[in-house]
């Protein structure tokens, strides 16, 4: 920290040369955001235009109310929402309920269980997906929510998780609930449960987002374009060729916008959350 | 405040499941009790969801995949054909091409990545960079948009005559470049797309680590002459190791299931040159209907993940972590500047 001014000087300059480069690679990051944004208030024609938009356009209604109009992307919104919003839900219950077990109670099995749950962690998901579709199948659940929300709720990842924030959570306080009479479910409800609060919500924002985000299996599970989560609909948008180019980019941009908003909105739990689960499960 | 409360100084003893008649208006039902005081029952209620759906959703899909990539399915007949799908895999071209495209997008852009991510956290954590929160902020935020929208958004990017990456390297006199449709360009798209969506989360991760080394050991290396690089070398990426390790792994199982991107970017081409792993056994399994096949891809791949995973830990830890010691020595600090 003690420095002389000659080093005051040559730490200025550094520090500028630093910033600089970054700032660069900053706005690389940010371009396609920037673009994407654009593009949305453009007609299809002209997004590609040379030299390109800078500045919005006058289309963003138009693409907007043509992309809700033509297409079922507005199906395919309330069908993400839903599903996300069940499955962050059940999926907190499921996997602190595990997370629970597997941090505070000594068991015949838990040693088992667990390096169960540890393997599906490290095994690749997509061997599951020709028997999930069959089973799907003999269930009758294809196009169903249910066929999206129940196959990933015990999530191991979340259950890693919750395990490890729990344990840190002190034996003498269980203890010490119990004495006083609570029952084991009122134990993990209202001692254990609120001092984890924070691993919670990172727990929530990462189940939210994978669900939200998830693409491969809804597209084995989904048929028909009613029961579309939002990337299935991007893609098959995407896919045919009439596609109104202007309501594709307002699709790709209203999938990313609750999102967005989430995060900045909640930036430390988010990154706690992705930290935690750090790259896909 | 509670039925259980009469047999909740349980705790006293290990034989406290001797649960006395003597006690509440309650049927009188036996509550087996483990040393610590809780029913014995109560941690498999915790995790009876889990149980069901792992045994539902897991582990008989997995044991049901292995079954049918013994099988074949023609017309609805399903035989036992024992290793006949294995057997066919190794001769099959297109496997190993799928399997060399993988490869290829794997050790180009994960090193690139995480060599990018190192970088980037050493600069977040330093006090030269001004304006820290938002950059960090800005090269994590790609990672929250999904990665079929940032397919599609790239697609549009690199799209060969009209996309605006060419539009802006043509002012500089570069290109244009056949992004999306040319063999070779198509992986570097794809290495570029995951390079934009996932540097800032292995730099956000790095930024973690790299935050619990104590600055002291830098002090210390600095005063016994250690320069700039190998202060570089031997504190921050020794110190990284374990996220290193981390990092590593996850993004190179990641790397070997990649489907999506390719699937949005280029639909495996042009001329399958972007066909990965997981993409073929999509297309075998949901555009063939070949589930014994698809299957048997997925058990390749799950061997594959778990040799390359193990190799990956071994490399890791016969580098014996050298002891971070720059030499706290009794050596003199008058180093007066």
């Amino acid at each position: 920290m003690t420095e002389s001014l000659i080093g005051v000087r040559g730490r200025r300059t550094k520090s500028l040369v630093l910033t600089t480069v970054i700032a660069a690679g900053a706005v690389l990051m940010l371009l396609p955001f920037y673009w994407l944004i654009i593009a949305t208030t453009y007609p299809s024609r002209e997004i590609f235009a040379s030299p390109p938009n800078v500045l919005p356009g006058p289309a963003f209604f138009d693409n907007l109310t043509g992309l809700l109009s033509d297409t079922l992307f507005g199906r395919a919104i309330g069908n993400s929402v839903l599903v996300a919003s069940v499955y962050t839900l059940l999926g907190l219950v499921v996997c602190t309920a595990a997370g629970y077990a597997f941090a505070k109670f000594e068991f015949r099995g838990r040693g088992l269980l667990f390096g169960a749950v540890l393997i599906t962690l490290a095994l690749p998901s997509q061997v599951t997906l020709v028997p999930l579709f069959q089973i799907m199948v003999t269930l009758g659940w294809l196009d169903t929510y249910q066929a999206l929300i129940l196959p990933n709720l015990a999530l191991p990842f979340g259950i890693f998780l919750m395990r490890q924030t729990m344990q840190a959570v002190p034996d003498e306080l269980l203890q010490a609930a119990r004495v006083d009479g609570a029952g084991e479910f009122r134990v993990f409800s209202r001692i254990v449960l609120p001092t984890v609060r924070p691993a919670l919500a990172a727990l929530a924002i990462f189940l939210f987002l994978a669900q939200w985000n998830e693409f491969v299996y809804p597209l084995v599970v989904l048929r028909t374009p009613e029961s579309f989560t939002i990337p299935v609909s991007l893609a098959s948008l995407q896919g045919i060729g009439t596609t109104d180019y202007g309501q594709l980019m307002m699709g790709t941009f209203l999938s990313v916008l609750p999102i967005l908003v989430l995060f900045l909105f909640l930036q430390r739990h988010f990154v706690a959350g992705i930290l935690a689960g750090a790259v896909k499960q | 405040m509670n039925v259980l409360s009469s047999t909740a100084h349980a705790s006293a003893g290990p034989t406290a499941e001797a649960a006395p008649f003597a006690a509440p208006p309650r049927p009188p039902r036996r509550r087996r009790r483990s040393s610590i005081g809780h029913p014995r029952i109560t941690p498999y209620l915790f995790l009876l969801p889990t149980i069901v759906l792992f045994l539902g959703f897991k582990l008989y899909p997995y044991l049901s995949a292995f079954w049918t990539s013994l099988t074949s399915n023609i017309g609805g007949v399903i035989t036992f054909v024992g290793l006949d799908n294995y057997l066919r895999l190794l001769e099959d071209p297109l496997f190993y091409k799928a399997l060399g495209n993988t490869a290829l997008i794997l050790v180009v852009q994960v090193p690139l990545m995480l060599g990018l991510g190192i970088v980037l956290s050493v600069a977040f954590n330093s006090l030269l960079l001004k304006g820290r929160a938002f950059f960090r902020m800005a090269f994590f935020v790609p990672i929250v948009m999904g990665l079929v929208a940032y397919g599609i958004l790239f697609s549009a990017l690199f799209d060969s005559s009209a996309g605006i990456v060419n539009e802006l390297l043509g002012y500089v006199g570069i290109g244009p470049i056949p992004w999306l449709v040319d063999p070779f360009w198509a992986k570097i798209s794809i290495v570029l797309a995951m390079t934009w969506h996932y540097t800032g989360q292995n730099a956000i991760i790095y930024l973690a680590q790299l935050q619990s080394i104590p600055g002291e050991l830098y002090e210390a290396a600095q005063v016994d002459g250690a320069n700039g690089w190998q202060r570089f070398v031997n504190i921050t990426l020794s110190g990284l190791r374990p996220a290193l390790l981390l990092t590593v792994v996850l993004s190179t199982i990641g790397t070997l299931q990649l489907f999506d991107e390719p699937y949005v970017l280029t639909n495996g081409g042009p001329d399958n040159a972007t066909l990965t792993v997981g993409m073929y056994l999509y297309q075998n399994g949901f555009k063939y209907f070949d589930f014994g096949y698809a299957s048997a891809i997925g058990y390749a791949l799950t061997v594959i993940i778990a040799v390359v995973s193990l190799i990956q830990f071994r490399l890791f830890r016969e580098r014996a972590p050298k002891p971070i010691s720059p030499k706290k020595s009794m050596s003199p600090k008058e180093k007066t500047r």
